[in-house]
C-alpha cells in the first residue's frame, strides 16, 4: 500500500505546498513545530479540507479538489494516534478499544483472538476496566494507539504520540512502535526529535515552512549536511550495520560500509542488524593517525563536502567507502589549521556511537 | 388525598402532565436547536438565536396572543393540524403544553448549549477518524457527555413548565378540568373573597413538587457526572 500526497494550501501566516509519497513502514514527517508537519496529517485524515490538493492510498482516493473528490474522515479508514490520545472519557479502555472496531467493514473487522494479541502487544489487558481518567500519559497513548489498530485502517498517522511523555515513558512506548511496522500498513509519523525518526523511520521527509527541504531513505536524508539545519545538535549520519561477533570483552564487531566498529553492547546477538547513529559532534578529526587515544573506532575516510552552519561551527562530510559517509561537527579554527579542504584524507575518531535500531535476526 | 378538592387535584396532575409533555415533546427540537447553536455557523444563527430567546423577553402575554393567532382553530398552523392530522390546541391541554414547551424552550437550548460548548470537539474529530459518521459520532460520544446538561436543562425547562401563568392563561384560558393549572387554579382561588387559606395548600403543593424536581435533578445530574468520568 502506498499512500501519495500532494496539497497546496495557504494560510494567514504561512503557504504550503508539497507533494511526497509514503510506502509500507514509517515514514516521518519531521519539522520544527510551525513547519505544517500537522496541517499534512488533518489533511490526510479529512480533518481539513485543503484549497487544492490530491491524497490517494493505491487507487483509492481520498481527496481531489480538481475532481472535487473529498471522502469525509470516517470514510477515510485512516488510524489516528492524536499526541493528546483522546481517548473518550466516559467509556472505558475496554469500550474505547472497542470503538473504532465496531465501525469498521464485518469483513476486516479484527476478530476478538485479534483484539486480544493487540490488547497483549501494547500491555494494556490490566487496564481494559479503567476509565481513561485513571491511566497515566503513557498508558492512554498505547491505548489510543490499540483503538486506532483495531479500527481496522488502511493507514496509520501518528501525530508526535510521545511529545507530551517524559523520558521514562517514552521509552516505554517506543518498543511498540517499532512492533507497528509489522502491520504492513504505511504509517505517517510526525516528530520533531531526531533521535526517535532514526529508531523508527525507513523514510524521511524533511518539512520547513511548508516546504519538503530533503526525502528520502533515514540513512540518506539524515546523513545530509543540508538537513542539519533543521536537525541542529542532533545532526548526525545514520548506518546501517550488522553484529558480526561478540568479543569476549563485552565488545560487539559490527560489519558497516564504512568498516568494522566495535560498540560496547554485549547484548546483541550476532546476526542482529543495527542501525548505527553516529552524532556530528561525536566525531573528531585528524589529519595523521592518531596514537595512544582511548577511542575504539577511528576511520579512514576522504572529505567530499565542507560546509560552514549558521551558528558559525563547520560541519564536514567524510565519504568512507563506496556507500558509507559520517559527519563531523568542528570549529572553525579547527578547519584552518588542519587547512581541510574537500578531497583530503583524514582520520574520524568516534567518541561515542549508539545504537538506534536493532531488527533481532 | 381529601385534603385537596378534586378540582384542585385535577389541576395538579393536570400541571404534572402539561410540564412532563412540554419538556419529553420539546426536548429533541431542543437538543437539535442547541446543537446547532453551539457547533454549526450558518446565515440566519443570530436570528435563529433571537427567536428561540423571544419569549423569554416578550411579555407572556404577547407569546400567548401569538401562539392564539398561529395555533388558534383558525390560526395559520392550528388550522391545518386539526383538519389533517386532528391536533387541536385551542383551549385544549395540549394547548397548555405547548405555551409551557414555548416559554420554557429558551431555557433548555440555553442550559444545553453550554454543556455542547463544553464538549471539546477534538473528541467528536477523533470519533470520525474512527469511522463514526456524524450521527454516530453524536450518539456515541457527543450525547453521553452532555448528558448532565441535558438531565439540568430538562429539569429547569419542567420547573418554568410548571410555573407557566401568562402564555398560558391567554392561549388556552383558566377551564377547570380542562385547561387549569397549579399556577391558573391559585390565581382563580385568590380572586374569591377570602380564598388565601385555600390557595395555601395549592402553594404547598407546587413548592413541594419545586423541592423535589430540584433534588431529583442534582442527584441524577451527580450519578451522570460519576458514570461519565468512571470515579
Amino acid at each position: 500500500m502506498t499512500l501519495s500526497v500532494a496539497l497546496k494550501q495557504s494560510f494567514e501566516d504561512f503557504s504550503l505546498n508539497l507533494a511526497f509519497t509514503a510506502g509500507p513502514g514509517v515514514t516521518a514527517l519531521f519539522g520544527r513545530s510551525g513547519a505544517g508537519k500537522t496541517t499534512v496529517v488533518n489533511a490526510v485524515a479529512g480533518l481539513l479540507r485543503p484549497d487544492h490538493g490530491r491524497i490517494s492510498v493505491d487507487e483509492r482516493l481520498l481527496l481531489d479538489t480538481a475532481e472535487g473528490v473529498f471522502l469525509p474522515p470516517y470514510r477515510r479508514r485512516v488510524g489516528y494516534v492524536f499526541q493528546d490520545a483522546r481517548l473518550f472519557p466516559h467509556l472505558s479502555v475496554g469500550g474505547n478499544l472497542d470503538y473504532g472496531r465496531r465501525f469498521a467493514p464485518r469483513a476486516e473487522r479484527p476478530s476478538p483472538a485479534r483484539v486480544d494479541e493487540v490488547v497483549a502487544l501494547l500491555g494494556i489487558g490490566a487496564l481494559l476496566d479503567r476509565r481513561p481518567g485513571a491511566l497515566s500519559g503513557g498508558e492512554r497513548q498505547r491505548v489510543a494507539l490499540g483503538r486506532a489498530i483495531l479500527s481496522a485502517p488502511r493507514l496509520l498517522l501518528l501525530d508526535e504520540p510521545l511529545a507530551a511523555l517524559d523520558e521514562a515513558r517514552k521509552s516505554e512506548i517506543l518498543p511498540y512502535l517499532e512492533g507497528l511496522r509489522d502491520l504492513g500498513l504505511p504509517i505517517l509519523y510526525v516528530s520533531h526529535s531526531a533521535a526517535e525518526i532514526a529508531r523508527l523511520a525507513s523514510h524521511v521527509v524533511m518539512l520547513e515552512a511548508g516546504r519538503i527541504t530533503a526525502a528520502g531513505p533515514a540513512e540518506a536524508v539524515l546523513s545530509d549536511p543540508a538537513s542539519a539545519g533543521a536537525l541542529g545538535r542532533e545532526t548526525g549520519a545514520l548506518i546501517h550495520a550488522r553484529v558480526e561477533a561478540q568479543d569476549s570483552d563485552g565488545l560487539a564487531r559490527l560489519a558497516t560500509p564504512a568498516g568494522p566498529i566495535w560498540v560496547a553492547r554485549p547484548d546483541l546477538p550476532p546476526g542482529a542488524q543495527v542501525r548505527l547513529r553516529i552524532l556530528a559532534q561525536e566525531v573528531m578529526l585528524a589529519t595523521e593517525a592518531p596514537k595512544g587515544i582511548s577511542a575504539l573506532n577511528v576511520l579512514m575516510g576522504q572529505i567530499d563536502h565542507i560546509g560552514e552552519e549558521a551558528d558559525g561551527s563547520v560541519l564536514v562530510r567524510l565519504r568512507l567507502g563506496e556507500e558509507a559517509a559520517i559527519l563531523s561537527r568542528i570549529t572553525a579554527r579547527s578547519r584552518r589549521a588542519l587547512d581541510l579542504a574537500p578531497g583530503r584524507h583524514v582520520y574520524a575518531i568516534l567518541k561515542s556511537v549508539s545504537i538506534a535500531e536493532v531488527s533481532r535476526g | 388525598m381529601d385534603w385537596l378538592t378534586p378540582q384542585e387535584w385535577q389541576a395538579v396532575t393536570l400541571s404534572l402532565r402539561v410540564s412532563l409533555w412540554a419538556v419529553a415533546a420539546s426536548l429533541p427540537l431542543g437538543i437539535f436547536v442547541a446543537y446547532a447553536l453551539a457547533r454549526w455557523r450558518f446565515p440566519g444563527h443570530a436570528l435563529l438565536n433571537g427567536v428561540v430567546h423571544l419569549p423569554l423577553i416578550l411579555p407572556p402575554v404577547v407569546t400567548g396572543y401569538l401562539l392564539l393567532l398561529g395555533f388558534g382553530r383558525r390560526g395559520i398552523f392550528g388550522a391545518p393540524l386539526a383538519e389533517w392530522f386532528g391536533i387541536v390546541f385551542a383551549f385544549r391541554w395540549t394547548g397548555a403544553a405547548l405555551a409551557a414547551a414555548v416559554m420554557a424552550f429558551p431555557l433548555m437550548v440555553r442550559t444545553i448549549r453550554l454543556s455542547i460548548e463544553a464538549v471539546d470537539p477534538r473528541l467528536e474529530q477523533a470519533a470520525s477518524t474512527l469511522g463514526a459518521g456524524r450521527l454516530a459520532t453524536f450518539a456515541t460520544v457527543t450525547l453521553p457527555l452532555i448528558l448532565p446538561g441535558v438531565i439540568a436543562g430538562s429539569i429547569i425547562a419542567f420547573a418554568k413548565a410548571m410555573g407557566e401563568f401568562g402564555a398560558t392563561i391567554t392561549f388556552v384560558s383558566n377551564i377547570p378540568g380542562a385547561t387549569q393549572t397549579l399556577p391558573t387554579a391559585i390565581y382563580s382561588e385568590l380572586q374569591v373573597p377570602g380564598g388565601e387559606a385555600q390557595a395555601a395548600r395549592l402553594v404547598m403543593v407546587a413548592i413541594g413538587i419545586a423541592l423535589a424536581a430540584l433534588l431529583a435533578s442534582e442527584w441524577l445530574g451527580r450519578a451522570v457526572a460519576r458514570r461519565i468520568s468512571g470515579s
